[in-house]
């Protein structure tokens, strides 16, 4: 009697992790296909916005008038934008594949700058269109071999999860079908020189290269330790510790860590002439005793006492106990905006927590000759939207959108309740840049939950 | 005696008028700003009586939030052009002194209405009652005066000269007295604003303090301003996604978002090492991947420049 009653519940039971089980391996299976859809749709929609990218860009080509390539310029912008956040939402991360990636790019930058060009006053160039030539021929090799791993998935009903899966294991998939294709299309784009974009600088290339042309000597490490010491506020004999920065910088750095009762003070410092790149204080500041104007007075104090010099205050502002302080150097009553320094105040003792002239070294010994404005503020003001008020004005040295530095005028103005910084180029009163400046953000949390 | 009598009436009356002025400076003096000198980017109680000081005067016709911004900034200059002050936008001594003198500040409804997270305005010359909206126990009658308390917002918009804030107090006048409230002390209220970075939200910064939390939660804090740095790097790079959740959510880029630990609450030092990295910090030297080398399988990134380790990640180009 037991025994049957026995055999009876298990049975219940087994029947009843048996349904457990299928409900979950099904609810299992329904994700990953679910998640698997969600790959399928991107890399699809990648090659069909290659497959487009690379019509578009042939019409272009083709078009006689380079006067009416500005519409067809702007769709491939478009697309190109598409296809990006295609690739963005395909587990390649860890697959060499930047290069293509970094093709779509470009082609987005060449598009957009010539599409929003008046191509009547500036038509293409040879160059360009040469560029725009090269372009066409990626794009052809880069269509191909996609089309092949399109058809390759189709047919042999390919997964992307086993994909995400091979490359999170680590093994080396060779006979990934999916990972081999990607991996051809990336040596395709490789063969092709990277000059063919022609010479635009961009931002991250000049920094670099104003780094390594920092005048002075290497410095020792014992050196880094003494200009560390300077910036921070420690004993003599407080625990340091200096390390080299690996190989694949592109510039000679030493890092020194500083450890003692206001915790650990990390800072960069180059080799070549010892200077300052960033320094860190991880200190938890817990109250506010000193007012922000206060800290400012410190934060221009520390400056001035390191030896920087014709800096002026341009931003200030308060995250909970700490102020925040950005200085841009101004010479012959011009702001020079891309010699920036960032400094931390703490608001509890005053003391300096961070530093970071980052931005300052990358273009501080660049030769600049800072040139007379050719038209008058009054011509400038024409320049900008009727409706703007005018608060402000003064002359700064900017990067436009294609990095060139510019002298401007710096108009700051109100329109409605917003305020903007507008740029207008001091030699052809051209609008340069204009920028909406940030409004203090509501905390949600209080005006949802209503009672504090 | 005549004379005598005139000069008795004069001491009194003197001594009447000093003992109002020192009392009414008195009075005003223990509601008014600290001794700190307030400028743009500053956040705190001197800030919500400046707008609240400001509003009164018709300058300022914004939120009274507690962030000094740039409208706060405008209004101030405003005022001190208008008051005959230094044009600096700074709440110096002088101008702090002027602008207690020129107008009242109801510290108590002020913070009450922070408090309980009304709407609100603190214009002069309109009935206080009417000033506020919304929030649940300020309900009764609060549709009929709606009307009435948005006039003097409407009528400053334009620009918040003393001339406009003339029309406004004229456009109210059967808006009643101010200041009925009993003189209990006011409950200490916070901002309800907060200053963010150029470009980013309390949001954005929030998804990003969840992935360094959970990508580097026993990282030092060089260690997480660092990760924080590399996706910042990475929005910049054109191999990458251009906005801050692309980067995060990139199948197989953390490993955090992968295994769902990005969904951990994240600790104020993490936030605090986001703010860093967004105000200019990087500490890896502009590295856009990171791998722990104990627990990395991948060749590829092995591969790739190494450009320093902070904790247990080497960064890399």
């Amino acid at each position: 009697m037991i025994r049957n009653i026995l055999i009876g519940v298990l049975t219940v039971g087994i029947v009843g992790v048996g349904i457990w089980g299928y409900q979950e391996h099904k609810e299992k299976n329904a994700i990953l296909i679910n998640a698997e859809n969600n790959y399928q749709r991107a890399f699809h929609e990648l090659t069909y916005n290659i497959d487009i990218l690379h019509d578009k860009i042939g019409t272009t080509l083709a078009m006689s008038s380079r006067t009416s390539l500005s519409p067809t310029l702007a769709e491939v912008w478009r697309i190109t934008s598409e296809a990006n956040n295609s690739v963005g939402q395909l587990p390649l991360t860890l697959l060499p594949f930047n290069k293509t990636e970094e093709f779509l790019s470009n082609i987005g930058d060449f598009s957009y700058k010539t599409a929003v060009r008046d191509l009547e006053k500036e038509p293409l160039t040879d160059e360009e269109y040469n560029t725009l030539q090269s372009l066409y021929s990626q794009a052809t090799e880069i269509k191909n071999e996609l089309r092949k791993v399109q058809h390759l998935t189709l047919k042999n009903n390919l997964r992307w999860m086993d994909v995400e899966m091979a490359i999170a294991s680590g093994r080396e998939a060779a006979d990934n079908t999916i990972i081999d294709g990607f991996k051809t299309v990336e040596k395709k784009v490789e063969g092709y020189s990277e000059t063919d974009m022609g010479p635009i600088m961009t931002s991250m290339q000049e920094k670099e290269s104003g780094y390594r042309n920092l005048p002075g000597k290497k410095i020792t490490k014992k050196e880094a330790v003494n200009i560390a010491k300077k910036y921070t506020n420690v004993s003599q004999n407080a625990k340091t510790k200096v390390v080299e920065n690996g190989k694949g910088s592109d510039f000679d750095f030493y890092s020194v860590s500083i450890q003692d009762k206001n915790g650990e003070t990390n800072m960069d410092i180059t080799k070549k002439g010892g200077f300052p790149i960033w320094l860190i204080n991880s200190r938890d500041v817990k109250e506010q005793k000193i007012s922000l104007n206060d800290a400012s007075i410190k934060a221009n104090q520390f400056l001035t006492e390191r030896g920087f010099k014709d800096l002026e205050l341009f931003e200030s502002t308060q995250y909970d106990h700490i102020g925040l302080f950005n200085f841009v150097t101004k010479k012959n009553n011009v702001r020079i905006y891309p010699e920036s320094i960032m400094v931390k105040v703490a608001l509890d003792d005053g003391s300096i927590i961070g530093f970071s002239a980052e931005q300052y070294l990358g273009t501080k010994n660049k030769h600049r000759d800072i040139p007379s404005a050719k038209i008058s503020e009054e011509d400038a003001r024409k320049a900008i939207n009727k409706n703007v008020n005018v608060m402000e004005t003064r002359l700064a040295i900017i990067n436009n959108d294609v990095n060139d530095e510019v002298l401007c005028y710096e108009f700051l103005g109100t329109l409605d309740n917003d305020t903007y910084r507008i740029y207008v180029n001091a030699q052809d009163g051209s609008e340069e840049y204009v920028e909406k400046l940030q409004n203090a953000e509501p905390i949600y949390e209080d005006v949802t939950n209503g009672k504090a | 005696m005549i004379t005598r009598k005139k000069w008795m009436k004069l001491t009194i009356i003197m001594f009447i008028c000093t003992f109002l002025l020192v009392s009414g400076v008195h009075d005003r003096g223990a509601k008014a700003f600290s001794n700190q000198v307030i400028q743009i980017g500053a956040v705190g109680d001197d800030v919500i009586e400046l707008q609240s000081r400001l509003q009164y005067l018709g300058f300022y016709t914004g939120k009274i939030d507690g962030v000094f911004g740039w409208r706060t900034y405008w209004a101030l200059r405003n005022f001190q052009y208008e008051f005959g002050l230094k044009v600096d936008g700074l709440a110096g001594a002088t101008t702090k002194q002027k602008l207690v003198r020129a107008s009242q500040y109801n510290e108590k409804f002020v913070k009450d209405q922070i408090n309980k997270g009304n709407k609100f305005t603190h214009y002069g010359g309109v009935d206080l009652n009417k000033q506020k909206t919304g929030g649940k126990d300020g309900a009764a009658g609060n549709t009929n005066q709606k009307p009435a308390t948005r006039a003097p917002q409407g009528n400053n918009q334009n620009r918040n000269t003393a001339n406009n804030n003339q029309q406004a107090r004229g456009n109210n006048q059967g808006g009643g007295t101010t200041n009925q409230q009993p003189a209990t002390p006011a409950a200490p209220a916070k901002p309800t604003a907060t200053n963010v970075p150029n470009g980013f939200s309390q949001n954005d910064i929030k998804l990003m303090a969840n992935a360094v939390h959970g990508e580097s939660r026993g990282e030092p804090y060089i260690g997480q301003v660092a990760v924080a740095a590399v996706i910042l790097n990475r929005l910049e790079s054109p191999s990458f996604p251009h906005t801050i959740a692309g980067v995060i959510f990139e199948p197989g880029a953390f490993t955090a978002v992968a295994d769902g630990q990005i969904w951990l609450t994240p600790n104020e030092t993490s936030k605090k090492a986001v703010l860093d990295a967004i105000n200019g910090w990087d500490p890896t030297g502009g590295a856009i991947y990171y791998f722990n080398p104990n627990t990395a399988t991948n060749k590829w990134i092995w591969s790739r420049p190494q450009i320093k380790q902070i904790g247990k990640h080497i960064f890399c180009k």
